[in-house]
């Protein structure tokens, strides 16, 4: 059922982020040895490392990939308190026949004064739009107002979030009733201020990002949040990883049309699986936002979905090196050994469609 | 630990060694669901996908009574695309190693097939009793095809009557109701044992006439009921008088014509499941009976014929909701069986169709069919060449497919042009403009990064983006300034009604057109045209000095081109460009030799229009004798 491979990833230290650009044939890898590794799939599924290159002066932590319609485009943030924005130039003919590619810095970020811990790109509609969030609470958004030109960045927005933020996620709804939102997640030891996951919504009147709900239930420190794919839905769905995984369904509740705040939600918690029975650290969305793969502590990855009647289970567990984990509760097995001693009949059936004793 | 979703179900994740000290780290890449790559499967699902479409444009107007046959053919289409993928796979299978994978892919299929011929029978062809039995007689003995095999050999045999399977061969046919069958090997017994003549002869005449159900005929369920109450009566008589008790295996033929239930479970080996059980002791016990009674029956002999296990096997319980005429069941096992969605998803769709899902609540019934093919729609979306499939499927489904479509698609590697105007045309065909222009823009940002500009130019017209496409003429335009001629000829001189996205690249057209005239000689045109382009402003001003500069040839020709009054606008154009350029001039510091070349140009430009100013006069007030 799955089929595993081990690429070694030759960093020199932990890697703390894998990314894969948006038709999944290019990975980049960041690690806690400074550097940043882009990976290519050949024709015939094979990884190959194109470029390696030391991208900051301290731990990088995260590493994501613009929308392709801005070109080849990668972001890093990292523990020396900067963001950065690469784009890959198209080489000399003697590189591409050995497969090299170069990626060049195109602009520092430098206005944090603390280790940069997220930075992820905003929905294409919005235009060419980064976002990086720093452990002293603040969010910055930034804008490349010229999408031919990476080296021109204007910060559009600082937003303070009071507590070290962990992870960023954007809601990718391009729909117009939807005005753009982005989670926060925090890591902060901090109990005064109870939850750990704030939502930011963009005001038309104030051309601002204002609150628009904490989730107040989550008050352990939050390693990733993501939001799903929307699929045209009217609410919106968010996966938390923190000490368990949990499900948030946020619907926006109907606004007067007198208000001019931002939107009130209301918060259901769909699901929250501590299966991992330790702290998880990513959570991540398949495309139409119908499977949720979570990795923890235990070294697990686990995948969740609903049926149709909207019921979460886990569907399958992967150990850190890729095989399944075998004799778990609500783990679809093998086939064959599901269909169990009726097999040997059909079996038998079978041998008498064709020749006979050749399956003995 | 953490780990990236790709599209395409690939997980990849690396793994953090918190302890230890210099690691090499690795990276592990998951892939999902095998089984879609195996050739053979494929093409099971390339056909089944034609059965699909098939299915979807029947006309909805008809009755659904007067679509049943059409309904049942469909469903033994699929099901012949499942046995031609089974018999293909075991060819595969014998040729490999023996205890390949697709070992397991053909008892799974085979499985499948079983299953959905029980559904056939029971749900969408819903014979009543009479030909329930019947029709549960036939799906029996399809999948109990081995009897054949056998018999062949003891046929084939010296003596057959003998032969050490001889008599399991029999009671086999026997069991599966095949009586015509059981005659003919008896004829062999017969005439080996002449003293027993009687009695073969005896049996013979039971079996001939155990009277079968004919539902094409005149004779009405109660009447045939009546004729195989006095049959069994008579094979009971024969019991009571002892007529078989000489022989042991006479005697063993008549109890299972009676249908006793021990006689049967004695021969739990020829009978091979608990459904064949089923089957043989409606048979011989209640050949009228009902739907709504199988389910009776399925569980009692389940019970009595798994009494050794004590857990019923997956299949089992899918069979046994099957004659409980539980649907819902029987998918929802189905689903949690079976890992790849392919039966599932067609199977609700066919049933969907037959309107059979409706007697539950609606919107559920809806919804579980649209979620089946859209899991299995999904899934074939990572496959290179079978997402072409998926489209259809996600085009059957009203309320995701749509968005599904869009989110899919639009995650397709474009590797080549081809393969992007492949999915482009999918896009176009279903009006996704946002996924059209998406898909262009990425090409085109590609093909400008390659310094293809041509290329780029051609997909930012396809994506209407007249931003870009003005981005592109510039670089175009640049390219000219700098080494004097256009590349991409072809491309400009076709753009036709494209031309109009964008001003800048109208203007590259006409420009471009103005070097064709002027290279065909056609000088009036072409001046005519470099006119118009400063005046109606198609070019920008910063190309200005460069159309003028164009217009010294023309300017400097024997003959005069250029009208009088072309002539003063030109001179107009002229003023408006160093005009503006001084304003600009003394704030830019500017090397002092481009200054000098650039106040040149403008001197010879000037000489060269009152030169050709004086020659227009001239020859326009001259009259003509």
């Amino acid at each position: 059922m799955f089929v595993a491979r081990s690429i070694a990833a030759d960093h020199k230290d932990l890697i703390h982020d894998v990314s894969y650009d948006f038709h999944g044939r290019r990975m980049a890898t960041c690690s806690s040895d400074q550097s940043v590794k882009v990976w290519d799939k050949s024709e015939n599924g094979e990884w190959h490392c194109t470029a390696s290159w030391k991208t900051h002066s301290g731990s990088v932590w995260r590493v994501t990939w613009a929308h392709p319609e801005f070109g080849q485009v990668l972001a890093s943030c990292s523990f020396d308190r900067t963001a950065a924005v690469w784009e890959e130039i198209v080489g000399e003919s003697n590189d591409k026949q050995r497969g090299l590619s170069h990626w060049i810095k195109r602009t520092t970020l430098v206005d944090s004064r603390t280790s940069v811990t997220d930075v992820k790109f905003a929905p294409k509609h919005m235009g060419l739009m980064l976002t990086t969030c720093s452990a002293d609470g603040v969010v910055r958004i930034y804008e490349a107002p010229d999408v031919m030109n990476l080296s021109q960045w204007s910060l559009q927005h600082e937003i303070s979030c009071k507590l070290s933020c962990s992870c960023i996620s954007w809601n990718p709804s391009s729909s117009r009733a939807h005005p753009p939102m982005f989670a926060v997640g925090s890591d902060d030891s901090n109990v005064t201020y109870g939850g750990k996951v704030q939502i930011y919504e963009y005001n038309e009147n104030t051309r601002k990002y204002g609150k628009a709900e904490t989730l107040m239930t989550v008050t352990d420190a939050v390693h990733d949040i993501a939001f799903a794919p929307n699929l045209g839905r009217s609410f919106h769905v968010l996966a938390i990883a923190t000490k368990d995984v949990r499900i948030f369904k946020l619907v926006p509740m109907r606004k007067e049309s007198t208000s001019t705040g931002p939107t009130k939600f209301e918060v259901q918690i769909v699901a929250q699986f501590d299966n991992h029975n330790s702290q998880v650290w990513r959570v991540s969305w398949n495309i139409t936002s119908t499977l949720l793969a979570s990795s923890g502590d235990d070294g697990c990855v686990r995948l969740w979905k609903a049926n149709y009647m909207d019921n979460w289970k886990c569907t399958g567990i992967l150990k850190g090196d890729g095989s399944p984990l075998t004799g778990s509760s609500g783990q679809p097995s093998a086939m064959s050994t599901v269909l169990g001693s009726s097999v040997q009949s059909s079996q038998n059936a079978l041998n008498g469609m064709s020749q006979k004793g050749q399956l003995e | 630990m953490g780990f990236a979703w790709g599209p395409g179900d690939i997980l990849v994740y690396e793994t953090l060694y918190k302890a230890s000290g210099s690691g090499c780290s690795f990276i592990h890449e998951i892939r999902k669901d095998e089984d879609i790559y195996s050739p053979i499967l494929r093409k099971l699902f390339n056909e089944s996908h034609h059965i699909f479409v098939g299915l979807q444009t029947i006309r909805e107007e008809l009755p659904s009574k007067s679509k049943k046959p059409q309904f049942v053919s469909i469903s033994k289409n699929y099901r012949s695309v499942i046995r031609a993928c089974m018999e293909e796979l075991q060819q595969v299978a014998v040729r490999k190693n023996p205890h390949s994978v697709f070992y397991s892919d053909v008892s799974i299929l085979l499985a499948i097939e079983l299953i959905w011929n029980l559904c056939e029978v029971l749900f969408i062809d819903a014979a009543p009793a009479g030909s329930l039995l019947l029709h549960l007689l036939d799906w029996v003995r399809l999948h109990k095809a081995d009897v054949d095999e056998r018999a062949r050999e003891v046929l084939q045999s010296e003596s057959p009557a003998e032969h050490h399977d001889y008599w399991d061969v029999v009671v086999s046919y026997v069991l599966q109701g095949r009586l015509e069958e059981v005659r003919q090997m008896l004829v062999k017994q017969g005439t080996l044992q002449p003293a027993a003549r009687s009695m073969y002869k005896q049996m013979d005449t039971l079996l001939s006439k155990m009277p079968f159900y004919n539902p094409g005929g005149t004779q009405t369920l109660t009447e045939f009921d009546v004729k195989w109450r006095h049959w069994h009566e008579e094979v009971d008589r024969c019991m009571q008088d002892n007529s078989f008790a000489s022989n042991r295996h006479l005697e063993v033929i008549c109890k299972i014509l009676l249908g006793d239930e021990d006689t049967l479970l004695d021969h739990k080996e020829l009978l091979g499941t608990w459904y064949h059980f089923l089957v043989t002791r409606l048979l011989f016990c209640h050949p009228t009976v009902k739907p709504t009674e199988l389910h009776y029956y399925a569980q009692s002999c389940m019970t009595m014929f798994l009494d050794s296990r004590s857990v019923s096997e997956p299949l089992d319980n899918i069979l046994l909701a099957a004659f409980e005429f539980d649907i819902h069941q029987v998918i929802k096992e189905c689903s949690i069986a079976l890992n790849n969605w392919w039966f599932v998803a067609h199977l609700t769709d066919l049933l969907d169709h037959c309107k059979l899902l409706q007697s539950h609540n609606l919107h559920f019934g809806s919804n579980l069919r649209e979620f089946l093919l859209l899991e299995y729609a999904s899934g074939l979306f990572t496959h290179h060449s079978l997402w072409q499939l998926a489209v259809d499927y996600f085009d059957h489904c009203p309320e995701f497919g749509r968005v599904y479509l869009e989110l899919q698609i639009e995650r397709v590697p474009l590797e080549t042009e081809r393969k992007a105007l492949k999915v482009l045309r999918i896009c176009e065909q279903r009006q996704m403009s946002e996924q059209v222009r998406s898909i262009c823009k990425i090409m085109a940002m590609r093909a400008l990064r390659n310094n293809r500009l041509g290329s780029a130019l051609s997909w930012s017209i396809r994506a209407k983006d007249a931003a870009f496409a003005t981005l592109i003429s510039e670089r175009f335009l640049q390219d000219y300034c700098a080494k004097g001629t256009f590349s991409d000829l072809d491309l400009i001189d076709n753009l036709g009604p494209a031309m109009l996205l964008s001003d800048r690249l109208t203007f590259l057209g006409k420009y471009r057109e103005f070097h064709k005239l002027y290279g065909e000689k056609r000088f009036r045109e072409a001046a005519k045209l470099l006119l118009s382009l400063m005046t109606a402003k198609i070019a920008p001003q910063s190309f200005w000095m460069t159309l003028l500069t164009d217009a010294l040839p023309l300017l400097e020709q024997k003959e005069v081109i250029f009208t009088a009054d072309q002539t003063y606008e030109l001179m107009f154009c002229l003023e408006e460009l160093t005009s503006s350029l001084n304003i600009t001039a003394s704030s830019t510091d500017r090397p002092m030799q481009e200054e000098d070349v650039e106040v040149t140009k403008v001197e010879l430009l000037r000489l060269a229009l009152a030169r050709n100013l004086a020659q227009a006069i001239v020859k326009e007030g001259t009259v003509e004798t």
